[in-house]
Parts: C-alpha cells; sequence; structure tokens
C-alpha cells in the first residue's frame, strides 16, 4: 500500500513523498522523532502520521485464517446470521409474503408511491410494529422518524397504536391458551413514547441528522428502525445543482446503509413518483433519477391497481418480483378485503 | 439551522480557524461537501475531518421529539386540539376534528364549485370568538384571483352565525379580522409570504388561505403536469414552513385542467389495459401536477356529479377515502349527510364536472336553476344583492360582487330589504 492512499492530510502527505516516503513498509521502521526531523514536522504530528500508517499496514496484511480481510465475512456466517434475524411485519400478511416476512433489518428499503397511496401510512405502522414485544414475535425496539414533509399526524400514529396494541392483547390471549403466560402492558402512549420524530426543514438538516443518527442510535441503542418520509423532498425543490444533489444522496445512502449494518437495524426510505418518457408514453417512475436507484437494497412501488392498493416488489437481491394487495383502514395497514366495509374511526 | 454558524459551534479553536480560512462559514457549506474533499480543502487529517463534521452535524440537526411529547405538546397548547373546525360534522369527525394546524390543506375543483365560498367560511370560523367554535385570530386571505367577496363573506356569517352578526359591532369585527391581499405577480406574491412571516410573528393570525395556487405558479410556467418540469421555485416550501412554525392552518386551492389520455398514471411494470378507451374522453385532473400534489398533506376534491356536489377526502393521512354531498347554499357550503361514502381506487382521484358539459352553462348555475335550496332560493338572494352601483353583472359566482370588495360593509338593512 502506498502513502498516497493514507487518510492524512494533503500537506502532510506531500512532505511525506518529497522526504522519499512512498510506501507503507518505509515508515514501519521509523521512530516518531526521526520522522519529525525528517519531516520537519511536531513530534505529536509525527506521531500521528505513524500511528495511521501502522493501523493501515496492519488491515493490509493478508495473513490467512478465517477472515482474510478485516471486516469481512464468509456467505456461510452471513447466512446464519440472516436466519436469526427478526423481520417487522407490516401488519399485513399478503404484503409480509412477498417481502420474506417483514422489512428486514440491515437493510434499506425504499418504498414508493403516488399521492396519497399510503406511504406515510405504512411509515407509522412500522414505527409502531417496531415495538412489538419479543414474546410476540416482534423486536421490541424503538423508532426513528425523521419527517421531511411535514406528513406525520399524531392523530393518526395514537389511532394506529391503540388498534396495535388491541391486536397484541388478542394475540397474546390466544398464545395464554396454550399455556404460555406473558403480559402485555403496553399502552398506545408508550408506543407513541418510543417514537423519535424529527422534524427536517432543508437538505442540510437531512444531512446534518442523517450523520448525526450515528451518534444518536449509539446512545439509544434499541433503536430497531429509522424511517425517512421522504428522501425526495427538499432534494427536488430547491436543486440546481444536479451532480452536488447525486453526491450528497450517494453519501446519504452510503451512511444509511452502513447505520443498517452497524446497528443492526432496518432502514425504511420513502420515495415519491415522477413522470418519465418511455417507450412513446408517459409513464410512472420513482423520483430522483436512476443513479439513485441502484443505492437501496429493496425497491417498494406501490401503486393502484383497480380498486385495490397494491405493492409490488421492483428490486430486490434476495426476493422474487411480485405483487400483493394491501389496504389501508382505520386501523393501519391490513390485509386488503374483496369486500370493502366502512371501517368507523372514532 | 442550515445557516448556523460555524464559528459558534464550538469547535477546536484550530479547526474553527482553518474552516474561517477556507470561506466555509455555515453548517450548510460544510455538509455539502463530502469528507474527501474537505480533507483537500482543509488540509487536515481524517480524524479531525469526521469528527468535526460529527459536531457541524449534531448542531444544524433539529432536536427531537417523540410523538408522544408532540401529542400532548398539541393538546394543551393549542384550541381544538390543534384543528380548525369546518363546521361540517361529518368531515371534522373523518379528519379528527376540522383541518389541522401546521400542514397544507388543498381544495381541488373546477371552476365554480365552491372553492372560494369554502375558503369564505373558513376564514369566518377563524376569526370567530373560541366560544363560538372559532379561533379568535385574524385571517391572511391570499387573493391572487380576485374572487374574495366581503358581501358574500358576510353573508355568509349572518346566515350562519345569527347570533354573533347579529350583535352590534361584531359584524364589523369579524370582517375587520380579514386581511385580504391581492398580489397581481409573482414577485408580489413573495413578498407578501414575507411580509406575513412577520406579521405572524406579531399578530394573531390562525388561518393563511391561498386561493389559488394555481394562478401564482402558472403565472411562471406554461404546462405544468405531464412532465417534471414543474417551477423549480420554491414559494410553495415557504408555504409549508410558515405553516409548520407558526402552527396554523394554511389552506390553498387550485384549479383542474382537462387531460385527453391516460398519461402517466402507470409504471413500466404495469400491464396496460388494452380497453383504454383512447382519444375524446377527456378527463378532469388537478393543474398542478404530481410534484406538488407530494407537498400537500391533505386534499379534499370538490367536484359535481350528475346534479350533485361532493366533497372527497382524497388524501389525508387520518381518515379513509370518503365522499360527502355538499350544497351552497346562502350560508355557505354545507353537508347534506354526515355520513360519508368510501371510495376505492381511481375514484377517489377523479375529478367530475357533470353539468359543464351539458348546455355549456356555467355549472354553478345550472345546479342552482335545477335545484334551488330547499331554504331562501340563492338565486334571489343573489339578485337582492346586486351591486349598489347598480351596474349589471354576470351572476357566477366567481365575478359577482368582484369590483365592490372593499367598500365598507352596508348595514345590514341593505343587505336583506326583506
Amino acid at each position: 500500500m502506498e502513502v498516497g492512499r493514507l487518510p492524512i492530510s494533503a500537506s502532510q502527505r506531500g512532505k511525506l513523498i518529497r522526504a522519499g516516503y512512498t510506501t507503507l513498509s518505509s515508515l514501519s521502521s521509523l521512530s516518531p522523532s526521526d520522522l519529525a526531523r525528517e519531516l520537519n514536522v511536531t513530534n505529536s504530528e509525527a506521531l500521528e502520521i505513524l500511528k495511521v500508517a501502522s493501523l493501515n499496514s496492519r488491515l493490509d496484511r493478508t495473513d490467512g485464517g478465517h477472515a482474510i480481510f478485516n471486516g469481512a465475512q464468509t456467505a456461510w456466517d452471513m447466512l446464519h446470521e440472516e436466519q436469526l434475524l427478526r423481520r417487522i411485519t407490516t401488519s399485513c400478511a399478503d404484503l409480509d409474503n412477498i417481502l420474506g416476512g417483514g422489512i428486514n433489518c440491515k437493510e434499506v428499503t425504499e418504498i414508493g408511491g403516488v399521492p396519497g397511496i399510503g406511504k406515510t401510512q405504512l411509515g407509522i405502522q412500522l414505527a409502531v410494529n417496531v415495538q412489538i414485544p419479543v414474546d410476540l414475535g416482534g423486536l421490541g425496539g424503538k423508532a426513528v422518524y425523521i419527517d421531511t414533509e411535514g406528513s406525520f399526524m399524531v392523530e393518526r400514529a395514537l389511532q394506529i397504536a391503540e388498534a396495535s396494541v388491541l391486536d397484541m392483547v388478542e394475540y397474546n390471549d390466544l398464545l395464554r391458551k396454550e399455556h404460555r403466560k406473558c403480559q402485555v402492558n403496553l399502552k398506545p402512549n408508550d408506543l407513541l413514547e418510543s417514537i423519535y420524530y424529527f422534524r427536517i426543514c432543508s437538505y442540510t438538516e437531512q444531512m446534518a441528522v442523517i450523520s448525526y443518527l450515528d451518534k444518536f442510535i449509539s446512545a439509544h441503542k434499541d433503536v430497531k428502525i429509522v424511517i425517512v418520509d421522504s428522501v425526495t423532498f427538499h432534494f427536488r425543490q430547491d436543486f440546481e445543482d444536479l451532480a452536488l444533489r447525486t453526491r450528497l444522496l450517494s453519501g446519504m445512502a452510503l451512511k444509511l446503509m452502513n447505520l443498517a449494518k452497524t446497528y443492526n437495524l432496518a432502514v425504511v426510505i420513502f420515495n415519491q413518483v415522477t413522470t418519465k418518457y418511455m417507450e412513446g408514453s408517459f409513464q410512472l417512475a420513482l423520483a430522483l433519477g436512476d443513479s439513485w436507484s441502484h443505492s437501496c437494497t429493496n425497491r417498494v412501488i406501490l401503486y393502484w391497481n383497480g380498486d385495490d392498493r397494491y405493492a409490488f416488489i421492483d428490486k430486490s437481491p434476495s426476493l422474487r418480483s411480485a405483487s400483493a394487495p394491501f389496504s389501508v383502514t382505520g386501523k393501519g395497514i391490513r390485509n386488503s378485503a374483496s369486500n370493502h366495509k366502512r371501517i368507523k374511526l372514532m | 439551522m442550515a445557516d448556523k454558524l460555524i464559528k459558534e459551534m464550538g469547535l477546536p479553536k484550530s479547526m474553527a480557524n482553518v474552516f474561517a480560512a477556507r470561506n466555509i462559514t455555515t453548517a450548510q457549506e460544510a455538509l455539502a461537501l463530502t469528507d474527501f474533499e474537505l480533507m483537500l480543502l482543509l488540509d487536515v487529517g481524517m480524524a479531525e475531518v469526521s469528527s468535526a463534521l460529527a459536531r457541524i452535524s449534531e448542531i444544524a440537526c433539529p432536536p427531537y421529539q417523540t410523538a408522544l411529547a408532540l401529542m400532548e405538546q398539541r393538546i394543551q397548547k393549542e384550541g381544538h386540539g390543534g384543528h380548525l373546525p369546518t363546521g361540517l360534522k361529518g368531515l371534522d369527525e373523518a379528519l379528527c376534528g376540522g383541518i389541522p394546524f401546521g400542514v397544507l390543506t388543498e381544495l381541488v375543483g373546477p371552476a365554480g364549485i365552491g372553492k372560494t365560498q369554502f375558503c369564505m367560511k373558513l376564514s369566518l370560523l377563524a376569526s370567530l370568538p373560541t366560544a363560538y367554535g372559532g379561533l379568535n385570530g385574524r385571517v391572511i386571505y391570499i387573493d391572487v384571483e380576485s374572487k374574495f367577496s366581503s358581501r358574500r363573506m358576510i353573508e355568509i356569517g349572518v346566515q350562519s352565525f345569527p347570533d354573533i352578526f347579529n350583535m352590534k359591532g361584531m359584524a364589523q369585527e369579524m370582517a375587520g379580522r380579514i386581511l385580504v391581499l391581492r398580489p397581481t405577480s409573482l414577485s408580489k406574491f413573495t413578498e407578501s409570504l414575507q411580509q406575513i412571516q412577520v406579521a405572524l410573528r406579531q399578530q394573531q393570525v390562525k388561518l393563511v388561505v391561498i386561493d389559488s395556487m394555481t394562478a401564482v405558479i402558472s403565472g411562471i410556467i406554461f404546462c405544468l403536469g405531464i412532465t417534471d418540469k414543474e417551477p423549480q421555485d420554491n414559494t410553495y416550501l415557504v408555504g409549508i414552513s410558515l405553516a409548520e412554525f407558526s402552527r396554523i392552518p394554511i389552506v390553498v386551492t387550485n384549479q383542474v385542467r382537462s387531460q385527453t389520455r391516460d398519461e402517466g398514471c402507470q409504471y413500466s411494470f404495469q400491464v396496460r389495459s388494452t380497453e383504454d378507451p383512447v382519444g375524446y374522453d377527456s378527463h378532469l385532473v388537478a393543474a398542478l401536477g404530481i410534484n406538488w400534489a407530494h407537498s400537500v398533506t391533505i386534499r379534499l376534491v370538490l367536484e359535481a356529479k350528475s346534479g350533485q356536489r361532493f366533497i372527497k377526502l382524497a388524501k389525508s393521512p387520518m381518515s379513509p377515502p370518503l365522499a360527502f354531498p355538499f350544497n351552497i347554499t346562502a350560508a355557505g357550503i354545507s353537508l347534506l349527510d354526515d355520513y360519508g361514502r368510501e371510495l376505492k381506487g381511481a375514484e377517489i382521484n377523479k375529478i367530475h364536472s357533470h353539468e359543464k358539459a351539458k348546455e355549456g352553462l356555467p355549472a354553478t348555475f345550472l345546479t342552482v336553476r335545477q335545484k334551488p335550496p330547499p331554504t331562501s332560493s340563492y338565486v334571489q338572494r343573489r339578485q337582492t344583492l346586486r351591486p349598489h352601483s347598480g351596474e349589471t353583472r354576470h351572476y357566477s359566482d366567481d365575478i359577482l360582487w368582484r369590483a365592490h370588495d372593499l367598500r365598507p360593509v352596508p348595514p345590514r338593512s341593505c343587505l336583506h330589504p326583506d
């Protein structure tokens, strides 16, 4: 490995190269004071350079064994880990089926759809569902909800939380018949208390919150889902510089992916739709362009099919492409019933 | 928060100086660069850059709240739990109490369906004293198309809240709380939005109405909706942040335009419906396209279908899509039925304006003639409200009373000769 790739400042790198140190091995046997003298820098600076260099050369070393590269994992280990992972249910069995059991942890899932299809509803539902206790097959985690559009409705979250608590009690009663004792002592208010809500008003704040999440989640380890509703909004309105937009978006996607991996949580981002001229006609497509569409692991599109709402798996490395109906009811996201009954809200 | 100064973020002195020397003064500028760009630009190591960025992000990031705290705050601090009741029982129930504070609510509908009537009623409601279910505050009404009519508004007031408006001086006080702005160009509009931002802090403004948003935006870009070439300009963002931070409801109206083909309503993976009746069956869609539609939180569609007007909750995060039949009487907009009908699928976003096609008469005129409201006839009432100058006018919702809005309100006897 060469000195040019060390994460040190450009002027220090320049000094190193000028003094003839081009490879890491040439730095390995130096003492800090020698280096300081030769580069004409302070002792502490030289020490820093050597620290960075030794760290990097250790990464570089290829000594056999299980993990050849630092941080790498064999596919077999990954398989085991994946099997242990729990998924976050969407409360709609059909949707869970095509998603392979629900929203996956450690992955970034993008969900898009036309206005009014139920994106925010799904977001709120997931923020509530992530809190289903482990005894009942949930994750018992907390949720971070990043709202860029101001569409998060606390009243609606309460409705969904209430319905969810009722469902949990009912499910628990079923379980208890099989002599398993566990008490549901969650209240709707507790569910609301575990949703950390960030209201974002500009793309800078969006960038800031995503970098800050790293620190926030390391302080709140029980956060199991991060919901960004929607990623598009600020990037769509006040952007002239498209190159900057692409760069920022891909940076953001990387950070989110990193979060998902490091803290073992699910990241769900919502996207808006736009119309695109394809094959001689205008068609709907998710916004933010083609380069963005590479950044998410899974992509789900919500759409109208006749009178029903459907979800379609547009992209996923592990799931086959399929679609399933769902419906938005007073209780939240549920299975689509063919006989649409009016569900009273109050 | 994006404009926070880096030198005030408590970074180590040397880092703060480096940022200042490279002319990166705000969080926005710093966060628009990647780590490596910053390393090159500032000439410092990775560790310093990332710790500085972490610090900047932390400061620039707005504080979080739990959803519970959010709810408690709204219930405690705001009248009616953060909603402006519309006085339409069914609609209020569906919206958990009315038009919510802090979000953008949009009214879409064909010309003459009653959008302006609805806006005027809302303005009145917001200005009413709290004891009568109002918000007891001022209203800013941005009237882009010069449709606001103070006479009509007073009439609605007198009819729907007789006990308040018959009190001496109350009509004047209520009407005095409604400030009408008439910007004639986009620059004036932006200017008035800025004025409003200032006014919101000082005055007790409880509602902002923009009638109509289409007129504002279509002034700049001719062809909207089909392509993604919508105005890049962020006037409506101003609207949203306005609503959010002052926690007041913002109501905007949107016009309709006709669309001949089913352009852009399917994804590429969807099978094209073959029996698609190509051609002459044009239908109405909201004038501002899909990009705009994403930014409104609640969309109410007003439409007319086989002689009956309906108000539909086409997009709302808190209720199913419901349709309520309504009519417009002397007392303003009122529901015929408080128990809405739930809509399915494509019906939700369709906008009908049936009468219009029949005889080429303005839609409202026809409705009024066919179905005179049970109480005092609307048409008659309109004729008694002939402007005092005696000019002849067209009797359609929008242009009646136009030139007379800013005159002093005539005494009651003049409004009701009977």
